[in-house]
């Protein structure tokens, strides 16, 4: 990585900001007012050393590039724009976006992508436990494997998981569906296996496509909700 | 909300660098715990006199902390009169250290009678402890954290949640000898342990929930368990959100709760082993690019020797 010694660089289209120079607060000032109307279009970020709402609650056509690890709720929020974090990210990454896309290279922590609406997040390595809960309508590809309680009352969009699943995977499962290629330690109440179809095998090779992993869709099984949650049942006696 | 802190270095030219290497850790987690902080420090084993004491003298309603003074020489000499032992003392403000080659639990008993004030806050051979309430900045600089030497300690930054904001409830907390604990979380049944604790005799100092599971961890070791199988006793008797961890004179140990509720990060090379809540306090130790960087999952106890 070039060492920056100025607290930002200005290339055509291009902007740095180094954190160890700058503070978080004029990085997301900018990428939310300025860089737009300066006609910037891609903006790099130097030495986050895990601060916390990098590149968050931005709506715009940009291109984020974070060289390092991220602190809680990167690109949360995220409209429009592409946020690469290269390196990991901590927890809830990419909280409640809205559309755009985020890739994280490394490992995301607790929550990632939770709640979010539209979009799409890939992380390359493991997602830890909650990853994609309460999702409402977004994507998300997991490289590695994710942790317990993932898609916890998932309510719309997709989840691949290239890796393996924890505990509890789609426990409460509305409309969600998840991909799962490796082992599931257990799924969650409500959720079951059921028959990849035509539009199944279509979708997850788009998705992987879009996050650029090399696996047969065939290798996937799908999870989606057996509905019997969606009425109440008073014979069940509070056991699902 | 808490901040945890731990460093072991495995290289012994860091040793005498701990200190240094660790206080912007502590500091990084200030807002994660800005009212008290605290920390175990475990250095070489002490011989002769075998056996040392970290004491502390809470200042005086309305004083201010930083100003805080007290007699330790004069503590001394009557402790030297009453227990008659080889017994050393080096004192900063309101903060000592007492090597004596008396019984640990006498030495305990003298001072609860005759020094009322002065609370013992850790027995051991290896271990030396602060806490007090202050910004986490504050209270490093109030007990020169960047000067302490050693192999591995433990620290903590606090923001409460149930007990109030005392010296006695800010973390690590001790039980037995060279053993503490720091705790990232809050347990809904401290009061069921407490309880079971109690009448095998065993003493609690505060009402603080993390008191509850040092003393648990300690009472399962001296009844044989070794660290790594108390804790996992500990999974069906603590019951709540916690990471916590760990130090003895020879390890230092990590477990977070089956649901990962509190955050926890690792970065490992081969000169040092550091954890922290959140990476941000990890930044800036050296060769941090080039570390193994790792979530610990969670009910997976991991440990690391001196």
């Amino acid at each position: 990585m070039a060492r920056v010694t100025a607290a930002s660089t200005e290339v055509i289209g291009t902007r740095e900001f180094n954190l160890a120079n700058v503070t978080l607060r004029e990085l997301n000032r900018y990428l939310h007012q300025d860089a737009v109307g300066a006609g910037v279009r891609r903006v790099r970020v130097l030495n986050p050393d895990g601060a916390h709402s990098i590149a968050c609650g931005l709506d715009a056509d940009l291109e984020v590039d974070v060289d390092g690890h991220v602190g809680y709720y990167v690109a949360g929020m995220n409209q429009l724009a592409r946020v690469t974090v290269n390196g990991n990210a901590g927890p809830g990454a990419a909280e409640n976006m809205m559309s755009g896309l985020v890739r994280v290279r490394g490992f995301a922590s607790t929550g990632a992508g939770a709640s979010a609406h539209g979009g799409r997040l890939v992380i390359e390595g493991d997602a830890s436990l909650r990853c994609g809960i309460s999702l409402k309508g977004g994507d998300i590809v997991v490289g590695g494997s994710v942790g317990s309680f993932s898609a916890f009352m998932a309510q719309a969009g997709r989840i691949v998981i290239c890796g393996d699943a924890g505990d509890a995977l789609g426990d409460s499962l509305y409309e969600a569906v998840i991909y799962v290629r490796g082992d599931v330690r257990s799924l969650g109440a409500d959720a079951r296996f059921e028959p990849m179809t035509e539009n199944d095998l279509a979708a997850v090779k788009d998705l992987l496509a879009t996050a650029g992993f090399n696996h047969a869709p065939s290798d996937f099984r799908r999870v989606a909700s057996a509905k019997s949650l969606y009425h109440w049942n008073a014979e069940a006696n509070q056991e699902y | 909300m808490c901040g945890i802190v731990g460093l072991l270095v495995k290289n012994p030219e860091l040793r005498d660098r701990l200190g240094e290497l660790m206080v912007p850790m502590l500091i990084g987690m200030t807002e994660r715990g800005p009212e008290s902080a605290g920390l175990a420090v475990f250095t070489e084993p002490v011989t002769s006199p075998a056996h040392k004491l970290s004491l502390y003298v809470p200042p005086l309603p309305g004083t201010d902390a930083d100003a805080a003074s007290y007699d330790w020489s004069g503590l001394l000499s009557e402790l030297r009169a009453g227990v008659a032992h080889d017994h050393h003392l080096t004192s900063m403000a309101s903060h000592a250290i007492l090597t004596t080659a008396a019984d640990p639990v006498r030495v305990t008993a003298w001072l609860r009678e005759h020094a009322p004030r002065v609370h013992v806050l850790s027995v051991g051979g290896s271990i030396d402890l602060y806490k007090d309430t202050g910004s986490p900045a504050a209270i490093a600089q109030r007990y020169s954290f960047n000067t302490l030497r050693g192999t591995h300690l433990v620290a903590h930054t606090r923001m409460a949640t149930e007990s109030a904001v005392t010296p006695a409830n800010a973390h690590p907390f001790t039980a037995g000898r060279d053993f503490c604990l720091v705790h990232n979380g809050s347990l809904s049944n401290p009061h069921l342990v407490r309880r079971k604790l109690e009448p095998l005799g065993i003493h609690f100092d505060t009402d603080n929930d993390t008191e509850a599971a040092c003393r648990f961890f300690e009472w399962r070791m001296r009844e044989g368990d070794d660290l790594v199988s108390a804790v996992h006793r500990g999974f069906e008797e603590l019951d709540g959100f916690y990471t916590f961890l760990m130090g003895t004179d020879q390890q230092l140990l990590i477990v977070r709760d089956a649901f990962a509720c509190k955050p926890a990060v690792v970065a490992e090379t081969d000169d040092f082993v550091a954890i922290a809540s959140e990476f941000r306090s990890l930044a800036h130790l050296p060769g941090i690019r080039h570390a193994s960087v790792f979530e610990p999952k969670p009910q997976e106890v991991y440990s690391w020797r001196v």
